[in-house]
């Protein structure tokens, strides 16, 4: 058996000594669902055009990237993180306690959340902010005061709305885009609806209480939290006609035959009216670079690079075509990925 | 005779309850096996229904001139496929007029129509065949998504009056293009061989990497699976003493079966990636790599396959240990010589069985980097354990969350190969089970 042992135990030796001349020749990137269409189509174009690998794009939301992007540096941590949402000052500082202190940010453009219902369900042509917050916040105002939201239905509080079982359909909380979808829709709805007024009063004028109120969705089942990609919001959506969905336009735009989109203030949701400014419900989409990588890893900063240069980023580029609205100070941020611009001294 | 309960031609009354028991049971029987199949021939139905589109491909076929001064400008810019492009675009307008189409060919309708990574296929073909250089060659090139749904009854002029990406005109070209017998529907090559794409290329993508991640990790697990599972058995069954200890390693062993896989992946990355490559440096064990799935769907699958070697090893009459030790074998070769030879058609059906189930697992690897956009060049993958990949069932996971209606063609198309996968180690275990198997 010595004989038997000697052999296993060389080839092991072997193979861990084989394997272990190759270092990590790729960019290795996690985060946004929503940016991840997007940073593998530059993946693909980066990999087609240079002599660098295909870098790995993983996805999981942006709260798991930005997570796993603070864990330290080295190679067996990510490169770069994918946000649909601008890093928090609680995760830098997670950050740099890990020693992740040199973060390149890299705003890659706009992206539009639209309401979408089935294409032969009722007609929700357009909601204004304090519709969805009627529908679903948790409290909502009834004859002048705060209560338990009570409506049923969209014409219980909108009689120009369908008489339809409220059913919406928004990102879960590990999503970036839930961030936006309450503080674009609902704290403006409860604006609107005087609901924050009332939470003011009701927590002595403080601001940020009252705010954070006005982001509570009702616990009935009306409001259903979807922690999965938009294909399992557009599922739900197939099985009830009457349910409204939130989804990224880059994702309508794909599923124009089974979705229908509804006008939020009354502006249609496209590229144009995303750009301007017009269409009230957007946010900015970025990816975090570690700076201590740059050098280390073969690619990283040409991909930072590849990924803003106009005939990505810009307007007539594959990611616009996909849906991303360009961003008109795309050049800034060319200049910043060239001179290695971090957070800090970019403050 | 006239006491009819005794006669043995007419049923008594409690025999015919017992008897028409016995018939409900066989129909519940029946009826259970019944709803079996139906649900099989459903869930059959669905998967070749909708992935069977996934092996087929429109693919349009174009003399392409090469142009000598054009590709050198274009190996320049920095997006060197855009100018491969223009080649495109210009061998369409040829085709169109060679045959007569007469349509207005703007910028837009070849978007429409070609697949954005038609002029990679075109520049891939030119780095391979220099000497082609300054000739016109006929290149068969796929077409969009779009197009393809058309072709394939997915689209229709109805479902696209939204459409941002293509127009009914585009559809009234591409119909003349297939009168003339350029845009024909072939078989997907591609998708058995290639590798992943991105979200714009539905068209471009195939199921080819994801079949060797899955081959490099089922590697892995036979190598460490098999050898430990066997010692483990081995010793629990032949040598260990009965105690509380053994018997307290014996129940946890079953229930490590139990453990809900997502564990395992959450310490696979705890104890491979950031412990094994991080602490320790070992730089093999990074994420996104198969050995590391590998070595996740090993831990998975160790109990499971040390049950199914034990019970191999039991199913070996005691006569036979007893016979060897009584013509004065020793214990281990009474085991090595007679017993694991005899026990071995059960530990490789167990074995493989443990490979079928870790095959179609998704769980250990999404924290592992495993499910991911992966793209790693095939022909030239330097390292088959190490270089980033990803499992087939992973990229059927990706692929049906993906916004274009194509992905969701392929990811069922995805499952089509899966299931194939997994029938054909089913059988090689019915195989062995069958040869070599001994009854007594």
């Amino acid at each position: 058996m010595s004989f038997m042992k000697a052999t296993v135990s060389a080839a092991a030796l072997a193979a861990v000594s084989a394997t272990t001349a190759a270092a990590r020749d790729n960019v290795q990137v996690a985060g946004s669902s929503t940016v991840l269409p997007y940073a593998s189509i530059v993946a693909e174009a980066f990999g087609e055009n240079t002599d660098f690998p295909t870098p790995v794009v993983e996805s999981g939301g942006s709260s798991a990237g930005l997570k796993r992007f603070c864990e330290g540096v080295g190679e067996n941590t990510i490169d770069i993180a994918n946000a649909s949402r601008k890093i928090k000052d609680k995760e830098v500082k997670a950050c740099a306690e890990a020693g992740v202190t040199d973060i390149i940010e890299v705003r890659i453009g706009y992206d539009g959340i639209v309401f979408a219902s089935q294409k032969d369900g009722p007609a929700y042509s357009g909601f204004e902010p304090a519709d969805i917050f009627n529908a679903l916040g948790a409290k909502v105002m009834v004859d002048g005061k705060l209560a338990d939201n009570p409506h049923q239905t969209w014409s219980d509080f909108n009689a120009a709305l369908p008489a339809e079982e409220i059913a919406g359909y928004i990102p879960g909380t590990k999503h970036g885009t839930r961030e936006v979808f309450e503080v674009k829709v609902l704290l403006e709805g409860c604006k609107a609806t005087g609901a924050f007024d009332a939470y003011m009063a009701e927590n002595g004028g403080d601001k940020k209480a009252a705010s954070k109120a006005c982001y509570g969705v009702r616990a009935d089942g009306k409001s259903v939290d979807i922690d999965g990609d938009y294909t399992e919001t557009l599922a739900r959506i197939a099985s009830n006609p009457a349910g409204v969905g939130v989804f990224g336009l880059s994702f309508y735009e794909n599923n124009t035959d089974k979705l229908k989109v509804s006008t939020v203030a009354g502006v249609v949701p496209n590229t144009e009216t995303i750009s301007t400014g017009e269409y009230p419900v957007s946010r900015p989409l970025y990816f975090y670079v570690k700076k201590a990588h740059i050098d280390v890893i073969p690619g990283l900063k040409e991909y930072a690079q590849f990924f803003v240069a106009d005939e990505l980023a810009g307007p007539d580029g594959p990611l616009a075509e996909y849906g991303l609205v360009a961003d008109p100070e795309l050049a800034k941020t060319q200049a910043m990925v060239a001179d290695e611009a971090t957070l800090n001294s970019g403050m | 005779m006239t006491n009819a309960a005794s006669s043995l031609y007419t049923e008594s009354a409690r025999t015919k309850k017992r008897n028409s028991a016995e018939r409900r049971f066989k129909a519940y029987g029946l009826a259970a096996i019944g709803a079996g199949l139906f649900f099989l021939v459903v869930l059959l139905w669905q998967i070749i229904g909708n992935g069977a589109g996934a092996f087929l491909q429109t693919r349009l076929s174009l003399p392409i001139a090469l142009d000598t001064a054009a590709i050198e400008k274009a190996e320049g810019s920095m997006m060197k496929t855009s100018g491969y492009n223009k080649l495109i675009v210009a061998g369409l307008e040829g085709a169109m007029e060679a045959q007569g189409i007469k349509a207005v060919l703007d910028k837009k309708a070849a978007k429409a129509l070609l697949s954005s990574g038609a002029p990679n296929t075109l520049r891939q073909f030119v780095l391979k065949n220099p000497d082609k250089l300054g000739q016109t060659v006929t290149l068969s090139l796929a077409g969009s998504s779009r197009l393809d749904g058309y072709l394939k009854g997915r689209v229709t002029r109805d479902s696209i009056a939204d459409d941002k990406a293509i127009r009914p005109e585009h559809l009234d070209l591409a119909d003349a293009l297939q009168g003339a017998g350029l845009l024909r529907k072939s078989f997907n090559w591609g998708f058995i061989t290639g590798n992943d794409a991105s979200d714009l290329r539905p068209e471009q993508s195939g199921m080819g990497q994801s079949v060797l991640g899955s081959l490099a990790m089922m590697l892995v697990v036979l190598a460490v699976c098999l050898p430990v599972s066997v010692a483990a058995s081995i010793y629990l069954e032949e040598f260990a003493p009965k105690n509380r200890l053994t018997a307290f390693i014996e129940v946890n062993i079953s229930n490590l079966a139990a453990v809900p896989s997502i564990v395992y992946g959450i310490l696979a990355l705890a104890a491979f990636i950031q412990f094994g490559g991080g602490t320790m440096g070992i730089e093999a064990f990074r994420a996104s790599a198969p050995l590391v799935g590998g070595l996740a769907l090993s831990l998975m699958t160790l109990p499971t396959i040390i049950i199914a070697t034990r019970a191999a090893l039991k199913a070996v009459p005691q006569s036979i240990r007893d016979a060897a030790l009584g013509v004065g074998a020793s214990q281990m070769q009474a085991v090595f010589h007679h017993v694991l030879p005899l026990a071995m058609p059960g530990i490789m059906t167990g074995t493989i069985i443990g490979l079928a189930a870790a095959l179609g697992e998704t769980a250990p690897l999404l924290l592992i980097g495993m499910v991911a956009f992966v793209q790693t060049d095939i022909a030239s993958a330097s390292s088959f354990f190490t270089d980033p990949n990803v499992g087939m069932p992973a990229q059927i996971y990706i692929w049906a969350t993906r916004a274009d209606g194509a992905w969701y063609e392929r990811a069922w198309g995805g499952i089509i190969l899966l299931l194939i996968f997994l029938a054909l180690m089913n059988a090689v275990a019915i195989f062995l089970r069958r040869k070599f198997e001994r009854r007594w």
